[in-house]
């Protein structure tokens, strides 16, 4: 019982102590999982829900929610897309920039919705979830952008590789590491602990509230955008539909890593281990013949027995707190 | 009566009985009214605008298109004014609909075994979301989130890239047919008179009250004796309950089990009840407003279908008119306030003046 409390404090090494083993329990069944190549096709297949779960993370850290990052994606993916198919000669850069330029709008969109329209943020990205979404369809009149449609420049965004390593995933890496230090060293980052602990107390000692969740909500939307264009490239194809449910992916990656849905507490390497865990469960899953099927089961099952087992956890060394104090 | 009884009477007459005129602006501004003129607008111009619009046939015809979403959104108006959210009621209906296609399948030809299959099974996965809400403690769009995922991938589990397409031949009727020799849906009465029953319990029970007791401070609630979760739970199973009702038409009007059946029906009923004026934070809001706005929504894709306005203006309209329903009130609010400071400060200067 002792190690099972020396892990839940520490929710990071919990999670990668399962990574591992689920990595040699598949190994044991599937010697070829673990090839290199294999992890580098794992590590880029997640590396788009880690970077949008981290913004995700930082919504959610002030007690909000964006339920919209799923049209997002779709839009300047489409964007993206449409700008590569009508330009071939524009360097595959504008359609990244563009990309990550009109989700930053978008995201501001809805942060000042939230901020200044004292809107909950769950019915404001609910609404643009479908605005967004109609603008995707209305934008690409109906119609995918397919691989032949695209350039090689374009297709290849994701997959330059540099240093050997695959560019989607040096972009995750960057995401990462500006969130991390985002989140960890700068006083505006500290602060949206404080909004999500204690919104009334925040304000009262001085924090801005209104323009940080323009803020964040905008950085959402970026780094959607900019997601948005690496899935268009990364799967050849802009489809209306794309990422369609993905907004409930990347919240359901920051509950796996222990981040509290009222917000106030969360870790981004938590975030960043939560959404390898599932990007790892949906690619292992496929690797079986016929369990492709249980994907939704298991992403259901594994987030709903993370929550429970936090809750208990939490309630028992509540428990020892009260103890000590009685005491 | 001295000046200071006098202000007494009349500052009590501010809270029990206003002026006719004050109640009628209350009436007239109030979200129920904005959204029935809204409504008729809505009407108005497609009678003017779209050919076959204004036909009793068709008019009825077209609410097969949002029964099913609108009762769901009645019992969510429950889930809503406690303070909750409940986004796994679509996967509940694909869950209930798996049970019953699944029966007719191995050759249950009884209607009343299938309909009580699609509800039980409905009422069971409503439980277990309120069991792990309530019980364990964990906010109920944490817990519905995954339950979303988990009912939807058993469907997914059992059914695999398969549908169940066999029923018994009078199962069509129930979402499929009409009123003995009347043009009026079956579907449609049933949901009036569901919406009557919820209307009834939120407003004239105690039950009702509870639920905006809690929704409005839930502490409070406690403090006075609810017993909040045991409500909340009933809440869920409820939600569960017409999850299963609504599994039980869709299922029969559309003839077959899917695993990715009634997918985006959780979002779309919460919009109408947010649109019908509930608040999100709970304890505000009333069933009539949920009832225009669903016949709002309904028509609204009704008539952009016939004047073939393409359905992704639809779905940024309903985004819109979503997110202006959440904005307005708040304004409104602010005149109402402004108003009221007016006519305070308007008294004081006259009472001032006849000193």
């Amino acid at each position: 019982m002792n190690g099972l409390k020396a892990l839940h404090k520490n929710r990071e090494a919990m999670l990668l102590l399962l990574i591992i083993v689920s990595i040699l329990a598949i190994s044991i069944k599937l010697p070829r999982f673990l090839h290199v190549e294999n992890f580098s096709n794992i590590l880029s297949d997640s590396s788009i829900l880690v970077m949008v779960a981290l913004g995700q993370f930082l919504v959610i850290l002030t007690g909000g929610i964006d339920l919209s990052v799923g049209s997002i994606i779709a839009f300047c993916g489409m964007l993206g897309a449409l700008i590569n198919m009508n330009f071939p000669e524009l360097s595959p850069i504008w359609c990244v920039l563009a990309g990550a330029g009109a989700g930053a709008g978008l995201g501001l969109f809805n942060g000042i919705l939230v901020a200044y329209g004292k809107i909950p943020a769950i019915i404001v990205t609910l609404g643009t979830m479908g605005i967004y979404r109609g603008f995707t369809f209305v934008i690409s009149k109906g119609q995918w952008v397919t691989a032949h449609e695209m350039t090689k420049g374009f297709m290849s965004i994701p997959k330059v590789s540099i240093f050997g390593i695959p560019s989607i995933i040096i972009y995750a890496l960057v995401v990462c590491l500006l969130i991390f230090y985002f989140i960890r060293y700068t006083r505006t980052g500290r602060e949206l602990y404080a909004i999500g602990g204690n919104k009334a107390a925040a304000v009262l000692v001085g924090i801005k509230e209104d323009r940080l969740q323009v803020l964040i909500f905008t950085i959402c939307g970026l780094i959607s955008g900019l997601a948005g264009v690496l899935w268009a490239a990364r799967y050849s194809a802009a489809v209306n539909e794309m990422a369609t449910g993905f907004e409930l992916m990347t919240v359901a990656a920051c509950v796996l890593g222990g981040v509290s849905i009222s917000g106030g507490s969360g870790l981004v390497g938590g975030v960043i281990l939560g959404a390898l865990f599932m990007g790892l469960l949906n690619n292992s899953l496929t690797m079986f013949k016929g369990m492709a099927f249980y994907q939704m089961f298991m992403q259901g099952l594994v987030v709903i027995v993370a929550m429970v087992f936090n809750e208990l956890m939490a309630r028992s060394s509540n428990k020892v707190v009260l103890n000590r104090r009685i005491k | 009566m001295n000046d200071i009884a006098k202000s007494f009477v009349s500052e009590g007459r501010l809270i029990s009985e206003d002026s006719l005129k004050e109640r009628l602006i209350r009436l007239v501004t109030s979200w129920e009214a904005i959204l029935a003129l809204l409504f008729i607008i809505e009407f108005v111009f497609f009678s003017f605008n779209a050919p076959y619009f204004l036909d009793s046939f068709n008019l009825l015809n077209a609410s097969f298109s949002y029964t099913e979403k609108s009762i769901l959104a009645l019992s969510m108006v429950f889930v809503i004014i406690c303070g909750d959210i409940d986004i796994s009621v679509a996967s509940i209906i694909a869950l209930s609909s798996l049970a019953i296609g699944w029966l007719a399948s191995i050759g249950v030809e009884s209607i009343g075994v299938l309909i009580l299959a699609g509800i039980v099974v409905g009422a069971l996965a409503g439980a277990l979301n309120g069991l792990l809400i309530t019980m364990i403690g964990i906010p109920a769009i944490a817990i519905t989130l995954g339950t979303q995922s988990l009912f939807r991938g058993i469907c997914n589990i059992v059914l695999q890239n398969k549908a169940y397409t066999e029923f018994p031949d009078d199962f069509a009727y129930l979402g499929q047919g009409y009123l003995l020799n009347t043009d009026i849906p079956f579907e449609l009465v049933f949901y009036l008179i569901l919406a009557v029953i919820i209307g009834f319990v939120l407003h004239y029970t105690g039950f009702g009250r509870k639920l905006y007791a809690i929704g409005n401070c839930t502490s409070t609630a406690i403090f006075s004796g609810i017993k909040v979760q045991r409500i909340r739970f009933y809440n869920f199973m409820l939600n569960g309950v017409f999850s299963g009702i609504v599994a039980v038409f869709l299922t029969s009007r559309i003839g077959s089990a899917r695993p990715n059946m009634a997918l985006n029906y959780e979002m779309e009923s919460i919009t109408l009840v947010v649109l019908g004026g509930v608040s999100i934070l709970g304890g505000r809001g009333n069933i009539i407003g949920v009832l225009i706005a669903s016949f709002l929504i309904g028509y609204l894709r009704y008539g952009m279908g016939i004047m073939r306005i393409p359905g992704k203006y639809m779905i940024i309209t309903t985004g819109f008119l979503l997110i202006g329903a959440v904005l307005l009130p708040g304004i409104l609010d602010k005149i109402k306030e402004s108003r009221k400071l007016r006519r305070q400060q308007k008294e004081i200067d006259a009472e001032r003046s006849g000193n």
